[in-house]
């Protein structure tokens, strides 16, 4: 943003001043992610900056604590990691499939009490994570569900459609129903339109709504925390531990992990919402 | 014409009219049909689960089943002076059935909330009563503690009666009812939850203001850059965002704690000594720094999607009439973008207000707050109807701040990146 010349001297000052404060905020979100990298390639075991780390001495990073994330004896890292990837891709596909019905009956103008319905289907996200944890708990221990994958992958499905409803609803906001006319006066039934004209034009919307369920699941501990049992422990919950307990540089290791994780995710959903707003035709 | 021949039929034969109602009737039930799905998993695994939580956190029969036929003989009793042998004959009973099956402790538990002092008593009273003989059970429990003639205590019994009770509520909020039915404010040093519900206001209020300081001007930059340089920044925002939020606050226990790199800085530009390095962690400080940078970016989306739509000429035409830049941001842009400030600010709030994870790790002893409290009831006193209790107040706060956010701003305009 280049000023124009004539530019008051004072106005000058105060952009400048604007750039140096959007700076910081940018810095003081982003930096604090930045730490763990370095760190998390520490040879010591204390979790501050060793002096050959500062300079830059090759023998003060190795790569123990990602061998100790892999092989260490007695951790818990493989088990938490495979049970955190069974759960998040059930809970994704129970809160797509799930969310992206509700959200083709929502979009639909013949649709009764949208409105309250819509908030009472986002309010799982709304409500303090605490409160769904103490109720689904209550709820799973009652029906047997307690300390059991399918328990946690439920409680999950809850937590994610929200997203779902909402990327999927915004997607089929700008979906032209006349396609989905045509295709019926053609004389295609309503499950073919669906599967050959709808859901390719919303995909986007689809995955990229998975991709927050499939996050929401990973990460979540509140809820796990109540339901989960020995065999049921979780990356995030073996993080809560550790975080709780003793801050191991381990966990770095498995929370740089994470960081290129979501990375990934991140790039793809970004991806995917140009690609979904190129289709619809907006232009921003 | 007469009126029926106006009427237009569709090849049926049937009214044009009714057969475009039938078909609407059709399509809402179609469209009702496939929410339905959602619907009913929602209601089956969280709202009825929501529903036995409030009823958990009323329900009370925990002393009334039991000393059934204590509270059965009681209901003759008026309560003014000791109650009859009837009564100590039927306690006697139900409390060397509860002897025998070994809960006697929950009992003494509970009735010592009640009134202080009743759990000796009843220990004692399951010593001695190994050798009471039969009958005349009211000179029997009398004489093993001065206590059991005191009316008081069996007034406290009868106050359990009520299968449902609110009391939990009231312990919430740190009162209780008195022997005489009053509802009175515990002592000055046992009011520990509304310290809690204070602060929680609080902080998710002061986080609020933060995040808004602090999202506003960003989000002004992200929208008037040109798109290849904002794209970019935008992934400062969006990448915490998308990251585990353990993995957040676990870096934020790094850079704060006493020898983190946080520290080193005020040490190196002098701020304070090496020796007197501040504790910024396991306390508010914590929670507030953490908190703010972890819900920043729910405040920037709005914001962002807000300042998208002002075109930059109304504030060309607010400086070309001759405001200056200050005026004419302040009288033209700024109330374009209270619709956003709206949206971020109840979003934030309503987040923050029910945060638990990062108050938990960060937050000490003084940093906590009423979500810790649940937590705490739920997992290490057990006492799970007053977590209940304490969870649903939670909710009616957090429920009326959504009512206004789906209000103000609509449910369907939150977004997600």
């Amino acid at each position: 943003m280049a000023l124009p010349k004539y530019t008051e001297p004072h106005y000058r000052i105060w952009h400048y001043f604007y750039l140096f404060i959007c700076s910081c905020v940018f810095f003081f979100l982003i930096a604090p992610l930045f730490v763990i990298f370095p760190l998390s390639f520490n040879a010591e075991e204390f979790l501050v900056f060793s002096d050959g780390m500062k300079r830059l001495d090759p023998d003060a990073f190795s790569l123990r604590w990602y061998k100790d994330m892999i092989y260490g004896t007695k951790n818990p890292w493989g088990l938490a990691a495979k049970n955190s990837f069974i759960i998040a891709l059930f809970a994704t596909l129970g809160s797509v499939i799930l969310g992206t019905v509700a959200a083709l009956g929502l979009s639909s103008r013949h649709m009764p009490y949208k409105g309250i319905i819509m908030a009472a289907l986002i309010s799982p996200m709304i409500v303090p994570l605490i409160i769904s944890g103490v109720a689904i708990f209550f709820f799973m221990a009652k029906v047997g569900l307690a300390a059991t994958h399918t328990g946690i992958v439920l409680a999950h499905i809850v937590l994610g459609t929200p997203f779902v409803v909402i990327t999927v609803t915004a997607t089929l906001s700008g979906f032209d129903h006349s396609v989905t006319r045509a295709a019926a006066s053609l004389g295609s039934d309503p499950v073919n339109t669906f599967m050959k004209i709808t859901l390719p034009l919303i995909l986007p919307g689809v995955i990229s709504g998975g991709l927050f369920a499939f996050v929401t699941s990973f990460d979540e501990v509140v809820v796990v925390l109540f339901l989960a049992g020995l065999d049921n422990t979780t990356i995030p919950i073996q993080m809560w531990t550790g975080l709780r307990e003793q801050l191991s540089p381990t966990i770095l290791a498995v929370a740089t992990c994470l960081i290129i994780l979501s990375t990934l995710i991140l790039v793809t959903a970004e991806l995917l919402r140009r690609r979904s707003e190129r289709i619809r035709g907006i232009n921003r | 014409m007469s009126s029926e021949t106006k009427k237009i039929l569709t090849t049926d034969g049937i009214p044009l009219e009714e057969s475009l109602k039938k078909a609407e009737k059709k399509n809402k039930l179609k469209a009702f049909l496939l929410v339905c799905p959602l619907l009913l998993f929602l209601i089956i695994t969280y709202v009825f689960p929501i529903g036995d939580m409030l009823f958990r956190s009323i329900d009370d029969r925990m002393v009334t089943n039991m000393l059934p036929k204590t509270y059965k003989a009681m209901e003759k009793w008026d309560g003014k002076d000791l109650p009859d042998e009837e009564v100590f004959e039927a306690f006697y009973l139900d409390y060397k059935k509860l002897v025998e099956e070994k809960t006697f402790g929950k009992l003494a538990t509970q009735l010592n909330y009640e009134k202080n002092g009743f759990k000796s008593i009843l220990k004692k009273l399951k010593r001695k009563m190994k050798k009471f003989e039969e009958g005349n059970y009211k000179e029997q429990i009398m004489g093993v503690h001065k206590r059991w003639a005191n009316v008081e205590y069996w007034r406290a019994l009868k106050r359990r009666a009520p299968a449902y009770s609110y009391s939990k509520y009231l312990k919430g909020v740190d009162m209780y009812e008195n022997e005489d039915g009053k509802i009175v404010q515990v002592p000055e040093d046992r009011r520990v939850h509304k310290i809690l519900w204070v602060r929680t206001v609080e902080v998710a209020f002061f986080v609020t203001v933060l995040c808004f300081l602090m999202a506003y001007p960003i989000a002004h930059l992200l929208a008037t850059l040109p798109m290849k340089y904002s794209n970019l920044l935008m992934i400062c925002v969006l990448l915490p965002f998308w990251t585990s939020l353990l993995v957040r606050t676990a870096s934020w226990m790094i850079l704060l704690q006493q020898q983190g790199i946080v520290n080193d800085f005020f040490v190196w530009i002098g701020l304070v000594s090496d020796e007197n390095r501040p504790e910024m962690m396991y306390n508010k400080t914590g929670t507030y720094v953490a908190m703010t940078q972890i819900l920043l970016p729910f405040m920037v989306l709005p914001l962002y999607s807000v300042m998208k739509t002002i075109s930059p000429s109304l504030m060309r035409a607010g400086k070309s009439l001759g405001g200056t830049p200050f005026v004419a941001f302040w009288k033209v842009y700024f109330p374009l973008t209270i619709p956003g400030i709206g949206a971020g600010c109840l979003l934030v709030f309503i987040l923050a207000i029910g945060y638990y994870i990062t108050p938990a790790l960060v937050g000490g002893a003084s940093g906590t707050l009423i979500s810790n409290q649940i937590a705490f009831h739920m997992k290490s006193t057990l006492d799970w109807s007053f977590a209940s209790a304490m969870g649903l107040m939670l909710l009616t706060g957090v429920l009326a701040i959504y009512w206004v956010y789906n209000k103000l701003v609509g449910v369907d305009n939150i977004k997600l990146g």
